[in-house]
């Protein structure tokens, strides 16, 4: 039975993500029918691809350390400090994550072009300006996963060295870092690779001067038409997203078999000895997360006329260059979202149940551990790389899809299936195998265990996976951008058109259709962790 | 033909270590019978094994005579309660207690369920959650979970471990009760030698994934087969025929004794020996006492004595009726007692002797 739940995903991933992918590398390394390192040669002698490489690797490296630096105080408050609101901050906190790319480029661009509020910073198209944004996305999924760990230590340890002579600075140096540990060198490891294969948000912040692999890939394919070039970017991209992986992965496993050792939540009232950190929160959740979105909302109202609707009601035509009106690219965005989110939570509920289980033998175990490894790969393999892979290979029998509608759900629940299952797993993981047990010994047979234990606990965990799916695919742009056709845009897509465009209609219904697509995926996503068991941390 | 579970030469293997070895044993219909063994003795491994829940490496399982090797763990109709309960959290105390009647009418699973929980003292807790359950309460439902499907045998694995002392021995109770009244045969495992003795019609005695002994309780205690079972039931002490005769019991004709907790007792008349130490108690005073020829005792008396008593010598004797004699050569296990013999301290020491 696990052998075929697994086959399905296993499938799915082999046709949908290692064809293209793997077709993809060997484009790199085959010219004219012949196997050539030429076109890796080339890449590689060139210097833009090392200033490229330079920049990819020097944004992730900032982008980590900063939203580490903010981020371990931010779980510190949020998850072992109690006060009125908390639960609204987390929530606060929690949106970034979730937001698409290209209204997180959007609002920062309002807010630091030269005519922006903060213009007078000079900091548009800069590498502080891309940080910034990066810490935005991330900082969530320091705090989420620092303080989910942190939230569950165990008190008394850190009571027992301050009875043994331990200052505050002291306990926290040797007692609740140390503890810790994992969780940050897990959501450093993550952040590091969201950060490496970042897109939209470089795409759009980036300008002319600033570049990544991913965003370099997206230019030598659509704007040079060098896929050979590409081709080799995408296997460097790979190169860097594996070793990150590899990294992520064997953190990960150290804490969850940290976090068994734990006992149940606990916190205390906010005392003056937080006031650091409750200032430093409060700094990061009104500048860095409020600010750009507070002046991409207030910003969306003002037109050529003064503060109206009129970028709103602009909406409903095409704004002269489009091929669709901006509320058609939403229906698209939103049915192309419903097919991958269906997709995507399917093949996830498949995978979580078999990557639950607890094979007795050394090598099952092997096994299993490896199919883990290899389903979190499309959380890093670019979005770009599954784009680009789709558009040279499900281009031609026995898969020709290229001018099919289910290109972009697929490629959107490719990218989204990491994200369901790192949601399903846990709730399915807490279950203890002395209840499959004890259900068998009351008569159940295997199909009755699923059905009745697995099930129910699952199905606590899918509220959540939903909404993850649903709102990634949303706002899903690298992979969607290559494989978008010209006449049905999805929404980010459109976005991302508006902006290209010179004249301030067009950047003021760029705004308005981010702050739509904003608070569609904010909605979904609070709706989520409504319904959702608290507290599951995908990570 | 009724002749309830067999286990034949059962061996049970996790990689190279071998958990069970070899054990025979059967239960027959209504009996209960006890697997008795220090944690690590392969009793719960056993239990796992004729559950169908571990393979067995060799041997056989059967109920009978039918051979239940190939039966997978639902269909072989033998229930398990677990050491925690393993209430399923998702649902209330009825639908656990009815997770094993599927398949029956409504109104013919609740009065099973009502029936059940009656029987286990929880009327009317059946539509609560069983995440709001104390321990007790929570091995209650366990229990009658577990007897719904009126099983042929009923595997209890440690039951009460997980609960405090007063509530265990209210929760045997129950136990005990409630076995009797269904009359489900029973194999129960357990550490705890009182519960064994309480509840069991036979105990098995399980070391190092062997069988050493099989009795019901009284035979078990007065005719332990060697030093280890004598040990294990709480027999600490040893004693040669010379040192028998020197605390007041002569002519013992062979074997060495094997002192049970009330073996050795104060006698005015006895011979005094020196006091180790002094241990209050509830209700009297426990003595540490030095044997002559070797050995620490045990003696309690109905003294109430403080820490700060002090004594030295105490006037003690055998009570043969708190005694067992083993025959020649047995010695307790280090790890239980406080003798080791001559005879087998010089075959360890010297392995070519052997």
């Amino acid at each position: 039975m696990w052998v075929l739940a697994a086959a399905l995903p296993v499938a799915f991933l082999a046709v949908f993500f290692a064809w293209p992918v793997s077709a993809l590398v060997v484009r790199g390394f085959v010219e004219d029918g012949v196997f050539t390192l030429d076109g890796i040669r080339e890449v590689l002698a060139a210097p833009r691809t090392w200033r490229i490489v330079g920049q990819t690797l020097g944004q992730a490296v900032a982008g980590t350390v900063m939203a580490v630096l903010l981020g371990v105080p931010g779980a510190h408050l949020l998850y072992r400090r109690r006060f009125p609101g908390r639960r609204l901050l987390r929530a606060v906190v929690s949106i970034p994550f979730v937001l698409p790319t290209v209204v997180v480029g959007v609002a920062f661009q309002s807010l630091l072009a030269t005519h922006g509020p903060l213009g007078f910073l000079g900091l548009e198209e800069s590498f502080a300006a891309i940080i910034a944004a990066l810490v935005f996305f991330n900082y969530s999924v320091v705090v989420r996963t620092v303080g989910a760990l942190w939230s569950r230590l165990d008190p008394r340890a850190e009571d027992a060295a301050r009875t043994l002579g331990a200052g505050r600075v002291r306990v926290l140096a040797t007692v609740t870092l140390p503890a810790l540990a994992p969780a940050i060198a897990s959501a450093a490891a993550l952040v590091f690779l969201f950060c490496a294969s970042a897109f939209g948000v470089v795409l759009v912040l980036g300008g002319a001067s600033y570049g990544t692999i991913e965003t370099e890939i997206w230019y030598q394919t659509t704007q040079l038409l060098d896929l050979q070039a590409a081709a080799a970017l995408s296997i460097l991209q790979l190169v860097v997203v594996s070793a990150t992986l590899i990294v992520a992965g064997a953190t990960r496993a150290r804490q969850e078999r940290a976090l068994r050792l734990s006992g149940n939540p606990s916190d205390a009232p906010l005392s003056r000895a937080d006031t650091a950190s409750a200032v430093l929160t409060a700094v990061v959740v009104l500048g860095l997360l409020v600010t750009p979105m507070a002046s991409l909302v207030w910003r969306s109202f003002q037109t050529a006329t003064g503060v109206g609707l009129g970028n709103y009601l602009a909406l409903s035509g095409t704004g002269g260059q489009l091929t669709v009106s901006v509320w058609q690219s939403l229906a698209n965005s939103l049915a192309t979202a419903a097919v991958a989110t269906a997709i995507a939570v399917f093949l996830g509920l498949l995978l979580s149940y078999v990557l639950s289980r607890r094979p007795v033998s050394a090598q099952g175990r092997r096994r299993l551990r490896t199919l883990d490894a290899v389903f979190m790969l499309p959380l890093g393999v670019s979005a770009v790389t599954v784009g680009f892979g789709f558009l040279i290979t499900l281009n031609r029998p026995p898969f020709d899809l290229r001018s099919s509608w289910a290109l972009i759900p697929i490629a959107q629940a490719m990218v989204a299936l990491p994200l369901v299952v790192r949601t399903l797993l846990p709730t399915l993981r807490a279950i203890d195998p002395r209840l499959h047990e004890a259900a068998a010994t009351l008569g159940a047979g295997p199909g009755r265990i699923v059905r009745t234990i697995d099930l129910p606990f699952a199905l606590r965990g899918l509220g959540l996976a939903l909404g993850f799916a649903f709102a990634t695919s949303l706002g899903e742009f690298g992979a969607t951008s290559f494989l978008a056709r010209p006449d049905r845009p999805t929404l980010p897509v459109v976005i991302f058109r508006l902006i290209g465009r010179p004249g301030a209609e067009n950047f003021g219904m760029a705004m308005a259709a981010s702050v739509v697509l904003a608070v569609l995926t904010a909605t979904v996503m609070g709706l989520a962790e409504w319904i959702g068991p608290k507290e599951v941390n995908p990570w | 033909m009724v002749t309830g579970l067999a286990i034949r030469d059962a061996v049970v293997r996790y990689g190279p270590t071998v958990a069970v070895d070899g054990v025979s044993l059967d239960v027959a219909p209504g009996e209960v019978v006890a697997l008795l063994g220090a944690s690590g003795s392969g009793k719960s491994s056993l239990l796992r094994a004729v559950a169908g829940l571990e393979p067995l490496a060799a041997g056989t399982v059967s109920w009978d005579g039918v051979d239940l090797t190939a039966v997978p763990v639902h269909r072989r109709g033998f229930a398990m309660m677990f050491q925690d309960g393993q209430l399923f959290p998702h649902l209330c105390v009825a639908a656990n207690v009815g997770y094993a009647l599927a398949g029956r009418e409504r109104a013919d699973r609740d009065r099973r369920v009502g029936e059940l929980l009656e029987l286990v003292g929880l009327a009317g807790y059946g539509p609560r959650p069983v995440t709001a359950l104390s321990g007790g309460q929570a091995q209650r439902v366990a229990l009658a979970r577990s007897l719904a499907a009126s099983p042929r045998l009923l595997m209890l694995d440690e039951p009460l471990s997980a609960l405090d002392t007063g509530l265990r021995e209210h929760l045997l109770g129950v136990l005990d009760a409630t076995l009797q009244a269904t009359g489900t045969p029973a194999l129960y495992v357990t550490h705890d030698q009182d519960e064994a003795f309480a509840i069991a019609d036979r105990v098995a005695v399980l070391a190092g994934g062997r069988l050493l002994q099989v009795d019901d309780p009284a035979t078990l205690w007065r005719h332990p087969v060697d030093a280890e079972v004598a040990g294990f039931l709480g027999y600490r002490l040893t004693l040669d025929a010379a040192q028998a005769a020197s605390l007041g019991w002569q002519g013992i004709p062979s074997g060495v004794v094997a002192v049970g907790p009330e073996g050795l007792v104060a006698d005015p008349g006895g011979t005094e020996v020196p006091v180790l130490g002094i241990q209050p108690r509830r209700g009297g005073t426990e003595f540490s006492v030095t044997i002559p020829g070797g050995g620490i005792g045990r003696v309690r008396t109905r003294e109430l004595l403080t820490h700060a008593d002090r004594r030295t010598r105490l006037a003690v004797r055998l009570d043969p009726a708190g005694c067992v004699v083993l025959p020649t050569g047995s010695a307790l296990d280090r790890a239980h007692g406080d003798v080791v013999t001559p005879e087998s301290y010089d075959v360890r020491a010297n392995p070519v002797a052997g």
